[in-house]
Order: structure tokens, then C-alpha cells, then sequence
């Protein structure tokens, strides 16, 4: 079998954005206890344990939040298996990456040397190494969480609750709904051209065709714009925004924020 | 590029989106003011084209493939304010919903590529293709141009953010608690990648899909989105700005407040002056500086000297007001030469309009 080109690469990576936006719709529909939190709640409580683990110094402090993570996602019907696969793994792979060198390159007492390369591994390198992992996957495991177990639309209400502006809610909202559109036709331009090749495209060709492909998919995106602004003009748009209030929290949403505020202070005494 | 939660401390990304902030606030007015109700319908949609074109995988020469972030594309269309809400608003959808990018690093992440990128694009973009006509070979040159530039200026801020890590964020034996690596070492590996691959890449989406619009005299060739146009090059903003920098102006007395000289600011006279020597080891962690000063110091010492040396102009006795005269002489060449060069492209663009 020949090594996939770059066309390929694109319609791999766009159905897996598409796959990815269905799987968080399906997570969101689920019933599960974040599920069933009011968004605002939801947003509050999960942001102020990302920040807890942003300014985590130690690492059982991590370890408890991640276990704090792991047990909400097991609370909310995830499973641990999906959130691994799709989750810890690559965060893992990336942040091991980036924090491999520091293992050998910080300054401190020495561990062991690996052989052959004679490398040594410090003591402060590896701590290192290990902070910037644990803190890489609790925070994104806050953030995943929020986002799995939160309908896109409830989520932007919830953004208005902390005065971000009503302009930049209406463009995150629709923004959103539009990548799903482009999305497709991006892959369906990808996918006509594949069916219509044979071997593999040079490097010029490939780049051209990139670029074209760019191109017309910058002018459908113009039209659909002047489509939609006219579309929104018939409809009585006149520039003022306005969006639908949320219902009023039920006191078990502010118990919900405050257990997991009160987590997250503890934590953060806990690592002072 | 992308930077995840947890790379930069929270004090890092707390300054970072109040860096950001007010370039939101000026974009999201600016475009309020010159679109009226197409900012909704445009930045939407313009946004979700960024998301997908970021996705896109771009064959580059020798084999190797990369993805752009499309800041320069979005500039050279839409201009730099428009640039900068698009782009803001696929990085927050990114991070939010793709995890490509932290939440707490968001301000971050928009900072260097949303806001540096666009306005970086934007001033070369002006530079390269000033006086060209928009089917101009120049065009495409400056638009792959703006991209290239424009990455590597975004990622050179996100290597400083990191580089800066461990000198400010470490524990008490000097252990760093966010993003280990130092200037020294975060520059160049961050730079490798991107004055290589990403910066190809960002000069092959621009360039080419410049160069496809013109093959195809499309009407959303650069500039010829009038209302986006005025918005880049409104002056309204103007006034404002000079009350603002007034205001930087009437608080420049405020550095004679701060004691000592900076950090590797020493002047050659400091190195025989044993008092502040002994500043000197004070703070470079109690290391003397050289008993004999460098000879090549030596010899750069006397190259040049300064009209104003130490922002003290000789002929004025009162230290506050010579150092707010020379913020003033300051900002003076700075706006001058700014008017000049302002002035310069006028005359050139009016001589290259066929008449």
C-alpha cells in the first residue's frame, strides 16, 4: 500500500474533526451528574480547578485533583478507556516530548546515566518533567470534561453570566455552527479530487492544489457571509444581539460549584 | 504553537490576556463601527474558514508536510483588525472544544498569533505591496511574505513566554514549576520549526491562495473589501491614542523612582566605581564582575555618546524634567519619522495610480 499523501492527511484530519464534534454531542446528551449541573455552575466550578492545578507545585496535590477529574468523568458516564484513548494518551505523548530533554538538561544531582548515550538524569530534571506532565493532564481533563458534558449552545449562555460580550457569544455560537458546514465541504473538495487521482501528486502540484482548494473554499466562505448577512436582514436584524437568559440555578448547582470550589481551595492549601 | 494549560505559570497568562484584552476591545469597535451588521455574519464565517483551513495539510519542498495557522491569509483579506477577532475566535474554539491549546493559556495563544501575527502581516503586507496593483506579482509575494514573517514573529513571543519560565517560576532549589527550558535554549527550538516548516507553510497558503484569486479576478482580491479597508486605515483611533500616550508621557518622571541601573545595563565608568560594583554582584546573585573591564566594552564605550546620556539632558539642572523632555524627544523622532514614512508612501502610491 502506498504512504498516504497530503489529500489524504486533510480528509483524515477533518473526519476526525467531525467524529470528534458528534462524540461530544453524544457525551452531552448522556445522563450523568455533570450533565444534569447547570452550565454556569458547571463553568465555575471546573474553571477554579483548572487554576487550582495551574498553580499546583506538588505532586500528590495533582494527584488528587486528577482523581477528582477521573471520578467526575466516571460520575458523568464517561468512560476511563475513552478519556484515555482520546486524552491522556496524546497529552502524555506531547507533554513527554517537550519535557524529555529537561530530564537530562536541569541542573542537580544525578540519578542514573541511561546507557550508551551517556546521559544523566537529575533529581530537579525529572521532577520537572513529572510537574509539567501531571499538570498537563489535570488541567486538560478539567477542560475536556467541561466541554463533553456541556451543550455547545448552554455553554456560550453560560459565558454572558461572566460579562463576556454579547457580540463575542452570537460569533463563538455561530462560529461553531459554520465549521461544520465548511468542515464538510472542505472534505467533500478532498475527497472528489482523491477519487479523480492516481499515484501520488508532486510536491508543486500538491501545494497548487492546496492553495486552490483554499481559495475556493475562501470564496464560498465570502458568499455564505453576504448570504447570511442578507438572510439575517430578512429576518429583522438590525445589529443589536440578544440571546435567550438561562433559568435560575437550583440550589443544587451553587452546591454543586461550591463542593468543587471548596475542593479546590483545599487543594491549593494542601500544596501552600 | 498552540500552548497548553499548565506550559505557563498563572501570573504568565493572567498578563497575557490583559495584553490581549484591550486589542479585542479596539478590533470588536473598530469593525462594530464600519460593518454594522455584517461583523456577526463576516467574522462567523470567516472564523469557521480559519478553524478548517488550520486543519488543512500543506505539502511543502523536501517531502515534508505541515499545517498553517492562516494569520497571514486572514490579514491580507480582511485586514488586521478583522484578522484579529477571526483568528481569536478559531483559537477559542480550538481550545475549548479540540483541547489544541490551553484554556488558561488562551490569552496567551491569541496574543501571539491572533494579535502580533495579524499586525505583523499587516505592516509587511503594507510594506511589500505598497503602491502594487491587487493582480500584481507583488502582491502574492507580499502576502506569502506577511505569512512567513508574521508565524515566526508569533512564535518568537510564545518561545519568550516560555524562555522567561524558569527564571521567574522555580521553587527554592531553583527546581522550575512551569516550562523548563531557558531563553537560551527556547528560542532557537522553538525558531527551528518554525523559520523552516510553519513558516512555509503560512508562505504557502498565503502566497497561493493570493495567487488564485488573481488567476481568477476574484472580487475578494486584498483591499477590495471596502468597508474592511477603512476600517484597517481609520484614523479615529488617532486621538485617543495621543491622549494616551500624553498621559505615558506626563508618567515618564516615574523612572527616576526606580534606584540603580538595569540589569546588564552597566555603563564601563560602573566597573571602577566600587560601590557599584558592589551592586552589580548584588544582583547577579553575588558573582563580582571582572577586575579589568572587557577590552572589546572598552573599545564600544567610546564609539558613540549619547546627546541625552541617562535620559539627563546636560543643559537642564531638574533630573524629572530632563528625563520627561527626553520621553518627549523620544516619542517625537518616533512619531516623525512615523508621519514621514507615512507621508513618503502617499506621494509614492499617488505617483503609481495611472492617470
Amino acid at each position: 500500500m502506498s504512504h498516504p499523501g497530503f489529500v489524504e492527511h486533510s480528509i483524515d484530519g477533518l473526519s476526525r474533526a467531525l467524529e470528534h464534534a458528534l462524540f461530544s454531542e453524544e457525551m452531552a446528551r448522556r445522563r450523568g451528574l455533570l450533565q444534569a449541573v447547570d452550565a454556569r455552575a458547571k463553568l465555575a466550578g471546573l474553571l477554579v480547578l483548572i487554576i487550582a492545578a495551574a498553580i499546583a507545585h506538588r505532586l500528590p496535590v495533582l494527584g488528587v485533583l486528577w482523581m477528582i477529574g477521573a471520578l467526575l468523568a466516571v460520575l458523568s458516564s464517561i468512560r476511563p478507556r475513552d478519556l484515555a484513548l482520546r486524552l491522556w494518551l496524546p497529552v502524555f505523548a506531547f507533554a513527554a516530548i517537550i519535557t524529555l530533554p529537561a530530564v537530562f538538561i536541569t541542573p542537580g544531582r544525578e540519578l542514573f546515566v541511561v546507557p550508551w548515550l551517556h546521559l544523566a538524569a537529575t533529581d530537579s530534571g525529572v521532577r520537572t518533567a513529572l510537574l509539567l506532565l501531571a499538570r498537563a493532564e489535570v488541567t486538560a481533563t478539567f477542560a475536556v470534561l467541561l466541554v463533553l458534558c456541556t451543550p455547545w449552545t448552554r455553554l456560550l449562555r453560560a459565558l454572558r453570566w461572566f460579562r463576556v460580550p454579547r457580540e463575542a457569544v452570537v460569533i463563538l455560537g455561530m462560529t461553531y455552527r459554520y465549521i461544520f458546514l465548511v468542515l464538510e465541504t472542505a472534505r467533500e473538495m478532498f475527497l472528489s479530487r482523491r477519487s479523480r487521482m492516481a499515484g501520488r501528486m508532486a510536491g508543486a502540484d500538491g501545494r497548487r492544489l492546496a492553495a486552490a482548494s483554499a481559495g475556493v473554499l475562501l470564496q464560498h466562505t465570502m458568499e455564505l457571509s453576504h448570504d447570511v448577512h442578507l438572510a439575517m436582514l430578512a429576518r429583522g436584524f438590525r445589529g443589536d444581539v440578544f440571546l435567550l437568559d438561562e433559568p435560575s440555578m437550583r440550589i443544587s448547582d451553587g452546591l454543586f460549584a461550591a463542593v468543587l470550589l471548596a475542593g479546590a481551595v483545599t487543594t491549593w492549601w494542601m500544596g501552600r | 504553537m498552540h500552548i497548553p494549560d499548565g506550559y505557563l505559570s498563572p501570573a504568565t497568562c493572567a498578563v497575557m490576556y490583559a495584553g490581549a484584552a484591550p486589542f479585542w476591545y479596539v478590533a470588536l469597535r473598530q469593525l462594530r463601527r464600519r460593518l454594522s451588521t455584517r461583523l456577526v455574519p463576516l467574522i462567523s464565517v470567516f472564523s469557521a474558514f480559519s478553524f478548517v483551513v488550520m486543519m488543512f495539510n500543506l505539502p511543502l519542498p523536501g517531502g515534508t508536510t505541515g499545517h498553517a495557522v492562516g494569520v497571514g491569509l486572514a490579514t491580507t483579506v480582511l485586514g488586521p483588525w478583522a484578522s484579529i477577532l477571526a483568528i481569536s475566535v478559531a483559537l477559542a474554539i480550538q481550545a475549548v472544544f479540540f483541547g489544541d491549546g490551553g484554556i488558561t493559556a488562551l490569552g496567551a495563544n491569541c496574543f501571539n498569533m491572533a494579535i502580533v501575527g495579524s499586525l505583523v502581516a499587516w505592516g509587511v503586507l503594507r510594506l511589500a505591496s505598497a503602491g502594487a496593483a491587487p493582480e500584481s506579482r507583488r502582491r502574492v509575494f507580499a502576502a506569502a511574505l506577511a505569512g512567513y514573517v508574521a508565524i515566526n514573529a508569533s512564535a518568537l513571543c510564545a518561545a519568550v513566554e516560555f524562555g522567561v519560565q524558569p527564571a521567574l517560576f522555580h521553587d527554592a532549589a531553583g527546581v522550575p514549576l512551569y516550562a523548563p527550558y531557558r531563553l537560551g535554549i527556547a528560542i532557537p527550538a522553538m525558531m527551528l520549526g518554525h523559520l523552516t516548516i510553519a513558516g512555509l507553510a503560512e508562505a504557502v497558503i498565503s502566497g497561493g491562495v493570493v495567487a488564485f484569486l488573481q488567476r481568477g479576478r476574484s472580487s475578494i482580491l486584498p483591499g477590495n473589501i471596502p468597508a474592511l479597508a477603512a476600517a484597517s486605515s481609520s484614523s479615529r483611533v488617532q486621538p485617543r491614542l495621543a491622549a494616551v500616550l500624553s498621559l505615558l508621557l506626563f508618567c515618564t518622571p516615574l523612572g527616576v523612582l526606580a534606584v540603580g541601573s538595569a540589569w546588564g545595563e552597566w555603563s564601563a565608568r560602573e566597573f571602577g566605581d566600587p560601590a557599584a560594583r558592589q551592586r552589580i554582584a548584588q544582583s547577579s546573585g553575588n558573582q563580582a564582575p571582572p577586575d579589568v573591564l572587557p577590552k572589546g566594552m572598552q573599545h564600544l564605550a567610546s564609539v558613540w555618546s549619547a546627546p541625552f546620556p541617562d535620559y539627563a539632558p546636560r543643559f537642564i539642572r531638574s533630573q524629572k524634567l530632563g528625563y520627561m523632555l527626553s520621553g518627549m524627544f523620544g516619542a517625537g523622532i518616533i512619531l516623525g519619522g512615523s508621519l514621514l514614512a507615512q507621508s513618503l508612501l502617499r506621494i509614492g502610491r499617488r505617483q503609481e495610480r495611472p492617470r
